[in-house]
């Protein structure tokens, strides 16, 4: 597969302050990258470099082999971008600011408006066309940020958090919308709701204080989780100590924690040292010895844990990385 | 050329998208009719010619052009839709030049409605018609200097205020320059070729002989150039401050 966004030791200084710190990724054709970090963590301005709008202090950015720096108008024509907040201008209507982009674009006549007609159909737009933008609701508001981003089919799409601040059905819409486009583009997102990641992203990349600091895909970076392999079962509390009795002698077995469910039930959670599968050798003692388990499950963290554990400590992960 | 034009398009339509494009031309209209009519004694003169009409242009300028210009980069900036303009396929001097054209129709067109003052000097005498076209060109060009400042401070701030403030007092310093009120001071000290520089800086000595009917090629020159001056001081500043 192609290589179509290749960054390179990206670099972005304002004043004495560095937003982005040496950043170097790229992104192929089918595949939906991830960008993920806390806020402030220099998402926003790598992209804004990936696109052109900022110019970056050192490093480069290419985007279908053109250099961001000295070719920025074949950058810009050959991606789709969506900018924080997808701001466009509030006082035309949407079908008017379509036929701007398509114009800028270089679309004229029935081109235009069937690239128009496909990008409204796309992002469900045809109720809302000639009202003005800025009556429109936040979902609609960021449907017209795609449907400007996907106008002239770009081979690139640049989106910078395209479901913040939309309600589920809407979330859903856009994760789906971008999962169909997938295959023939190379996407880039940013996001911090990693449920996100793992719906739509096909690899994810953590960025924390302007530096890159995993890059995976979500199983991948799922298995930096110090308890990934943790295991978590429901008894009676009657049977709870012998339960969590016999689990201590499980190999590998590094600690056990008790929590009182209700009256009736306890639930013990083991996790293991180093990270050592221990699902079938618990199940396997506690049918041993005789123990009623009314459920039983690997009790892995999610990515929220992932992200917590690489941002905070930052200094710890990049060693061991 | 194309993505320029594009762009001027675009920003004509904003003007017009509000009423601020109406009640702007109606203000003008009608400030440029009582001020000829009423400070200017254009019955009085008993003149057939727009030399009254003419000569408080540069005073409405001042006011009224800043707030053409307050809005153009300013609004973009705050509003954040700058980033979306810079990441389509064109080039900063794009947008600053379309955005400057835009403006600058629009008070061609506020200047063009000013033509029942035409008319009425034609009624009431004979007018050489010669000098009052040579006038109109030379307002629409001062126009243009006045938004070329305007733009620049536009770009200079998020904040719409500011830019008028700031584009008024330097519009101000322009038209002032060439006043004895200002000239009085350097002519204390300064060397002749010194005062002559400043007024020849002046919109007003080289509006004045434009609405005379004199067309000096130095004058067009210095408007020209003026507005160039200032559009790639915009670039520079778009450039820098985009991202702020």
């Amino acid at each position: 597969m192609t290589v179509m966004v290749d960054v390179d030791r990206l670099v972005k200084r304002f004043g004495d302050f560095v937003a982005v710190n040496g950043i170097s990724l790229s992104v192929k054709k089918g595949e939906v990258l991830g960008f993920l970090g806390p806020n402030g963590a220099g998402k926003t301005t790598t992209m804004r470099m990936i696109a052109g709008f900022l110019t970056p202090s050192s490093g480069t950015a290419r985007v279908c082999g053109h250099d961001v720096a000295t070719d920025p108008i074949r950058v810009k024509q050959s991606m789709g971008y969506m900018p924080e907040g997808s701001p466009s201008y509030e006082d035309m209507s949407v079908r008017a600011f379509l036929k701007f982009i398509a114009a800028v674009r270089g679309l004229e006549g029935a081109e235009a408006q069937k690239a128009i007609d496909r990008a409204v159909e796309r992002v469900v737009l045809a109720d809302v066309l000639d009202r003005p933008i800025d009556v429109l609701s936040k979902g609609y508001k960021r449907r017209v940020g795609m449907a400007q981003a996907i106008l002239h089919d770009p081979p690139v799409l640049v989106l910078d958090e395209p479901t913040d601040g939309l309600d589920p059905n809407q979330k859903h819409h856009v994760r789906s919308l971008i999962k169909d486009m997938a295959a023939e583009k190379a996407i880039i997102i940013s996001t911090h709701i990693l449920e996100e990641v793992e719906a739509v992203c096909t690899r994810a990349v953590i960025i924390g204080r302007g530096e890159l600091l995993a890059d995976g895909t979500s199983a991948e970076l799922l298995k930096r989780l110090p308890d990934y392999h943790a295991v978590a079962f429901v008894v009676p509390t009657a049977q709870a100590d012998a339960a969590a009795a016999a689990v201590q002698g499980v190999a590998n077995v590094a600690a056990i924690n008790t929590q009182s469910l209700d009256a009736a039930q306890t639930k013990i959670r083991v996790v293991p040292s180093q990270n050592a599968p221990i699902l079938a050798a618990v199940a396997e003692t506690l049918k041993g010895k005789g123990i009623a388990v009314t459920e039983i499950y690997q009790d892995r963290g999610n990515l929220d844990d992932v992200f917590r554990l690489i941002t905070t400590s930052s200094g710890a992960t990049k060693s061991a990385a | 050329m194309r993505q320029t034009w594009i762009i001027a398009k675009r920003e004509l339509y904003a003007y017009f998208a509000t009423p601020m494009a109406f009640v702007f031309i109606a203000i003008f209209v009608a400030l440029t009719g009582a001020f000829t009519f009423y400070i200017g004694r254009f019955f009085d003169r008993g003149q057939a010619s727009l030399e009254s009409f003419f000569s408080f242009h540069p005073w409405l300028y001042l006011l009224l052009i800043p707030a053409i210009a307050m809005r153009l980069w300013a609004e973009e900036r705050k509003s954040g839709t700058i980033e979306q303009l810079l990441t389509l396929p064109i080039t900063t001097c794009d947008a600053v030049v379309g955005k400057f054209l835009a403006a600058w129709i629009f008070c061609g067109i506020a200047l063009a409605l000013t033509f029942p003052m035409w008319i009425t000097v034609n009624i009431l005498g004979e007018p050489d018609n010669g000098v009052i076209v040579v006038g109109y060109i030379g307002s629409f060009l001062m126009a243009g200097a006045f938004l070329s400042i305007g733009t620049c401070m536009s770009a200079l701030t998020r904040n719409q205020i500011i830019a008028f403030i700031s584009g008024a007092v330097v519009c101000f310093l322009f038209t002032l320059s060439g006043l004895d009120l200002v000239l009085n001071v350097f002519r204390l000290w300064a060397p002749e070729a010194l005062v002559s520089t400043i007024a020849s800086f002046s919109f007003l000595t080289r509006f004045e002989s434009l609405s005379r009917g004199i067309i000096d090629i130095r004058d067009i020159i210095y408007f020209f150039s003026l507005i160039a001056f200032w559009l790639f001081a915009t670039t520079i500043a778009v450039e820098a401050k985009k991202a702020a």
